[in-house]
């Protein structure tokens, strides 16, 4: 043994061929297919021949028990106790994991499957104005309730991103005496049903104050809700920046607030778009605070400050209740829309500000050249 | 080496409170009388007196605990920083208090810089930007050229310009640790302090790096006073002119037990302790 070992060291030291470093062994993946089997066979006998059982579900529950099960045995047997407790782990999560990909997978691919029949280009340029009850479903679009929720969801952001931003350095930051409190009002805002937050906006924006129904008072209940998602993504994020950079910025003689700016910010950059995105999320597929504020359109409104704008999620919840296809599979197409402008707005995101703080993209690079910085 | 210092170029105040004058440039001589600290209740320094001549190194010796690091970093106002931290006495930077005194922290710590143990630049910035973050964080202005001058002769006065003339625009901790710490260092000269606060700065270092940062203190020591904290005895020993020696007796706060010039404290020391210490019998 300990001369063929030397041998062979001694002849493939002088390649450069890398070591394929394996995570799962082939004795592995047997004993995995043979579980698989035997724990089909069983089930079956189980199902078919003994027992009284049928159903679908359960006859994958119990595969999938007796499936740990063998393996467990068999794994034990092979490799020992620990090495069975490993190999039972990493299934389970395995599992676990492919399980909950399932329905999102399932979702997308359902929302295409039903929305893409009414998707053409005037989808995205043409309003309901010429749709009728028999009009065809390719027939007119949702421009309008693009351009609403794009305009309603960046009207909140420019409202939510800095106040929640701000209140996430006073609470990181600047540790003030109010921190404490303020951390338990903004947890206590995340928990707000959203339709109490449309409602909220409606009694206090459009009854007290005698607004109208506006894509801005869609815009001020969607920060109501966008506001402690980013304050508190925002805080954690900035509590991971390493302590020794602020000291640093202290000792060279820097004020707090060119510490936070210079520093900080700069260094959770990236965290701070996770940030947004994730209050983005959070606003873009709300329909219940948009139903009293926005009050829903059939044709475009380029102005968030006067007068009804509809949304994509509202413009998909109306047409869904309609009794004809047409304005259901409109309804589909908008829900599919709406998830190309989720993807497309977070790919944005993270090409502009995703990288981490080490990353120089080409207008920094532009900008440090300019001031002999680079 | 040495027409650097001509060369480098005096940042303007850009803020009208700080006052410009003789007083802000140059070494400055740093005294520090009968100072104690308390972390919360606890007590870790007491009656701590130390005179730290212009243009001179010191440094802090002592085992781990005795509270040498916590006095270093109450002489530039670092200490009050940690929640619960307080402090008596008094710390004077050319006889001028700096606790009680007219000076504006910011302006304390912009004329008493600091290195840290850990290699700290900032990750969002540039080498050259590194170099320069303190003008901006202080609010100093400066032209064009003058930027560019000065980030050649502090990295240089750092030892790093040759190796980082052609990665100005790399990112700060693209650099080797070594590196790093040396930017850092290049950093806090870019400031123009008079006193330079060192904790420990190679500790995270292999020995060419810590050579290389010896020398750097002994090439910039003629125009900024350096304390530096070092468990390292030969560096203490190669590096400084004074050596003060702290200790800390089980549950009591640290004192200093013995403080003279460097070859005094390693060659005739006239405490007992100080004498096991340095020849390593404990700590």
């Amino acid at each position: 043994m300990a001369l063929t070992l030397r041998r062979r060291r001694a002849t493939e030291v002088t390649t450069d061929e890398k070591i394929r470093i394996r995570s799962v062994e082939s004795i592995d993946v047997t004993v995995m297919i043979g579980s698989a089997i035997s724990s089909f066979a069983l089930t079956q006998l189980l199902y078919e021949t003994f027992l009284p059982l049928s159903g679908a579900l359960g006859y994958i529950v119990v595969w999938y028990a007796l499936f740990l099960a063998i393996s467990w045995i068999a794994v034990r047997e092979l490799r020992g106790t620990v090495r069975a407790k490993d190999h039972l782990a990493r299934v389970v999560v395995w599992s676990g994991a492919s399980l909950a990909i399932v329905p999102l997978v399932l979702i997308v691919l359902y929302v295409i499957g039903k929305g893409y029949h009414a998707l053409r280009p005037q989808f995205f340029t043409q309003d309901q104005r010429y749709v009728g009850a028999l009009s065809d479903a390719t027939e007119g679009g949702g421009s309008h309730a693009i351009i609403g929720t794009i305009q309603q969801v960046g009207i909140a952001s420019l409202i939510a991103v800095p106040l929640g931003i701000t209140t996430a350095v006073y609470l990181n930051e600047v540790k003030g005496r109010l921190a404490k409190p303020l951390r338990t009002v903004v947890d206590a805002m995340s928990a707000v049903p959203s339709i109490v937050a449309g409602l909220f906006i409606y009694a206090a924006w459009i009854l007290a104050l005698g607004n109208q129904q506006t894509g801005l008072a869609g815009s001020l209940a969607l920060s109501v809700l966008f506001l402690p998602t980013v304050t508190r993504t925002a805080e954690v994020v900035l509590r991971l920046v390493p302590g020794g950079l602020r000291e640093a910025s202290l000792a060279l003689g820097g004020t707090e607030w060119r510490t936070t700016s210079r520093v900080v910010l700069p260094t959770s950059r990236s965290g701070l778009v996770t940030a947004v995105i994730l209050g983005v999320a959070r606003v873009i597929g709300e329909t219940a605070p948009l139903i009293l504020t926005v009050g829903g359109a059939f044709i475009m409104n380029w102005n968030p400050l006067s007068g009804k704008q509809d949304s994509l999620p509202f413009f998909v919840f109306r047409l869904i209740r309609f009794p004809q296809e047409s304005q259901i599979a409109r309804a589909w197409t908008g829900a599919l829309v709406l998830m190309i402008l989720v993807l497309v707005l977070f790919v944005i995101a993270r090409a502009i500000g995703g990288r981490g703080p080490d990353h120089i993209g080409r207008l920094k690079k532009w900008r440090l050249q300019r001031k002999g910085l680079a | 080496m040495t027409d650097l210092q001509i060369t480098t170029p005096v940042p303007t105040v850009g803020s009208s409170t700080a006052v410009v004058d003789d007083e802000t440039r140059g070494a400055a001589g740093l005294t520090a009388k009968n100072v104690a600290c308390w972390f919360g209740t606890k007590k870790v320094l007491e009656g701590v007196g130390l005179d730290m001549a212009p243009g001179q190194v010191t440094a802090l010796i002592g085992p781990s605990g005795c509270g040498k690091s916590t006095f270093l970093r109450t002489l530039n106002r670092m200490h009050e920083l940690v929640p619960g931290a307080t402090l008596a006495g008094e710390i004077l930077i050319n006889g001028v208090d700096i606790y009680r005194g007219a000076i504006p922290v910011t302006d304390v710590r912009r004329r008493i810089g600091m290195v840290f143990q850990k290699p700290n630049p900032f990750p969002a910035m540039t080498v050259a930007e590194n170099v320069v973050s303190g003008l901006k964080l202080s609010g100093l202005k400066v032209t064009k050229s003058e930027r560019e001058d000065l980030i050649e002769s502090c990295l240089t006065k750092a030892g790093l310009w040759n190796e980082v003339k052609n990665r100005l625009g790399d990112p700060g901790r693209a650099l080797s640790g070594g590196q790093q710490q040396r930017l850092c260092i290049a950093r806090s000269l870019a400031v123009s302090p008079q006193v330079l606060l060192m904790d420990e700065p190679c500790s995270a270092l292999d020995p060419t790096s810590t050579r290389r940062i010896e020398q750097t203190i002994s090439e910039i020591s003629e125009s900024v006073t350096i304390v530096i904290v070092t468990h390292n005895m030969q560096q203490a020993q190669r590096v400084s002119d004074r050596c003060a020696f702290f200790l800390a007796a089980e549950n009591e706060p640290g004192r200093i037990i013995e403080e003279g010039p460097t070859k005094d404290i390693f060659t005739n020391p006239r405490d007992s302790r100080t004498e096991d210490y340095v020849n390593g019998r404990f700590g």
